[in-house]
């Protein structure tokens, strides 16, 4: 399912003296498939974009289109229901959105909405929770019962519980311990290569952007300013400096070595594995020169 | 759509009503809610009317913004209206449509108490909207600070004011974020039948008392750390000043009330 942001302006409290203009004119295209970053300073827009991808925001002006569907702005949008179905969002800090006796009934709450059976929104609860990393016996749990990473994972499956299409993360790891954050994200890529899921990870995090993403976009004081591959954005530290953003601690410590080696790379690497292996084969090409 | 809700926000500004003193403010407001008892005629509602449109042109907040944000308590307005229309059965019958009669007094009464309310809404909502809730709580304190002296705890009730007014808006936001959360996940709460609808608060409710009260806790300890003992002893950032335009407002006010009095019946 492809999503499509067109010439998309969002002003909240429109029409009152608070109305405030929170995105400008933003074209962003999300072809099926595309696992997106999108990167940004605080207050740059990007958790106002996210809640564009199920039509819980109407843009103030331009269209969004949803696979099928177009939500234009003025116009009275019906039935979002199928969209919501199809497009899951795990909100910043979703924990806090956990509200039934037991987690299983928590996790059942999202696919049961959507006209899922009981029986098919039970299986459903007991295979995601393994996935999410947590034993069986906690969906006879109360989820406040739990500790805040289990609450995360336990919110993380109530979305995923849906079996969205389209899955949009907003920092779904802030606050965790890094083994933590490691897990999760790891999970969300697995589930995007395994079930061909198109996935958005709003972030502030550089480094997941580099390590997962397909496509970057920048977002900057309510403007979609820069989209492109990872190597593409991170190969320009100067324009990703004007951003107020830095670049990923892999590619710093690349020029730093590349200083020490005092001759560049052949290309900008994002995972340490490319890194480590780019560096022997420059090493062994000079080696094999002398 | 919590946007367009008026109620209890403020809008800096610096005119003639944002610029007077909180203490004067809130005498003034209680005073009208008084003074508006006095009309009882054409007049007198008249000059009410009037009155009000004065204060809010000199409040400078847009006459469309106020109207638009007190919808929810128009309904009401409409409501009380139709009940006087329907039910008071005094005087000449002004409109018959055989099933309905309506009756000249039942219109004036309508009329009149909708202009009542009318008037204290908006004044009360210029008084909120021209005023900080830090201001407000810090004029209440004041005010009642005589009744020290009967054991009210005064400080602590204008404390517990400000708190409740400061978390207005967190929860608002709150409430949006859960809302939001939950509607991604299906729930829905403006369709299907009231049973329905009734159960889809649920997940809004829980998670909201929740954060409510983990906040609560929260704000005791940073309070209880950071050595808060109560108003005894305790000195202000902010001093509240009466000046000319605290004076000359209450008395206008006065002037208007002696005008009430003279016109009517």
């Amino acid at each position: 399912m492809d999503i499509k942001l067109q010439q998309v302006s969002y002003a909240y409290s429109m029409g009152t003296p608070f109305e405030k203009f929170a995105l400008f004119d933003v074209d962003l295209t999300i072809p099926h498939g595309t696992y997106q970053a999108i990167i940004g300073h605080t207050g740059s827009g990007k958790s106002t974009i996210l809640q564009h991808f199920n039509g819980l925001l109407k843009p103030s002006k331009g269209e969004v289109h949803i696979g099928e569907r177009v939500i234009v702005a003025g116009k009275k949008a019906k039935e979002l229901k199928p969209i919501r179905q199809k497009v899951g969002i795990v909100f910043q800090f979703p924990e806090h959105q956990l509200f039934e006796e037991t987690v299983l009934k928590d996790i059942m709450f999202g696919p049961m909405n959507f006209g899922v059976s009981e029986q098919v929104a039970e299986q459903r609860a007991r295979e995601l929770i393994q996935l999410v990393g947590l034993p069986d016996d906690i969906l006879n749990k109360s989820p406040f019962d739990l500790s805040g990473g289990q609450m995360r994972r336990v919110a993380i499956a109530g979305v995923l519980a849906m079996d969205p299409e389209v899955i949009v993360l907003d920092e779904p790891t802030a606050g965790l311990d890094p083994r933590g954050q490691k897990e999760i994200m790891d999970m969300f890529y697995t589930l995007h290569k395994e079930r061909g899921l198109t996935t958005i990870l709003v972030t502030h995090s550089m480094e997941d952007a580099a390590k997962y993403a397909d496509r970057i976009a920048i977002m900057h004081e309510g403007k979609c300013v820069l989209t492109g591959t990872p190597r593409e954005i991170f190969s320009d530290a100067k324009t990703l400096e004007k951003y107020r953003l830095e670049l990923p601690h892999i590619v710093r410590f690349q020029s730093k070595i590349e200083e020490r080696m005092s001759k560049p790379l052949s290309k900008i690497c994002l995972t340490e594995e490319e890194l480590a292996e780019e560096v022997a084969r420059s090493l062994r090409e000079e080696r094999d020169g002398q | 759509m919590m946007d367009k809700m008026i109620f209890g926000r403020y809008i800096p500004g610096d005119s003639f009503v944002h610029l007077l003193d909180p203490r004067s403010k809130l005498i003034f407001v209680f005073a009208f809610i008084v003074v508006v008892f006095l009309a009882n005629n054409a007049i007198t509602y008249g000059l009410l009317l009037a009155f009000t449109l004065l204060v809010i042109l000199t409040s400078r907040i847009r006459l469309y913004f106020l109207i638009n944000g007190l919808k929810p308590i128009m309904i009401l307005l409409v409501f009380t209206f139709l009940i006087h229309i329907l039910f008071t059965r005094e005087g000449d019958v002004v409109l018959d449509l055989g099933f309905l009669k309506v009756y000249e007094e039942g219109l004036r009464q309508g009329i009149f108490i909708s202009i009542r309310f009318l008037v204290l809404v908006f004044m009360t909502s210029i008084l909120t909207l021209t005023t900080s809730p830090i201001s407000i709580t810090d004029g209440i304190e004041v005010l009642l600070n005589p009744l020290k002296k009967v054991k009210l705890p005064v400080h602590e009730l204008a404390l517990m004011m400000s708190i409740a007014l400061r978390f207005i808006p967190t929860l608002m936001d709150e409430t949006d974020k859960i809302m939001k959360a939950q509607m991604a996940r299906g729930s829905d709460l403006s369709a299907g039948s009231l049973k329905e609808r009734l159960k889809a608060v649920v997940p809004l409710l829980v998670p909201l008392f929740v954060s409510a009260f983990k906040r609560a806790e929260d704000l005791a300890t940073a309070m209880e750390v950071r050595g808060y003992r109560g108003g005894e002893g305790r000195t202000r950032y902010r001093q509240l000043k009466w000046d000319w335009r605290d004076t000359l407002s209450l008395v206008v006010l006065a002037a208007m009330t002696a005008l009430l009095v003279f016109y009517r019946n």
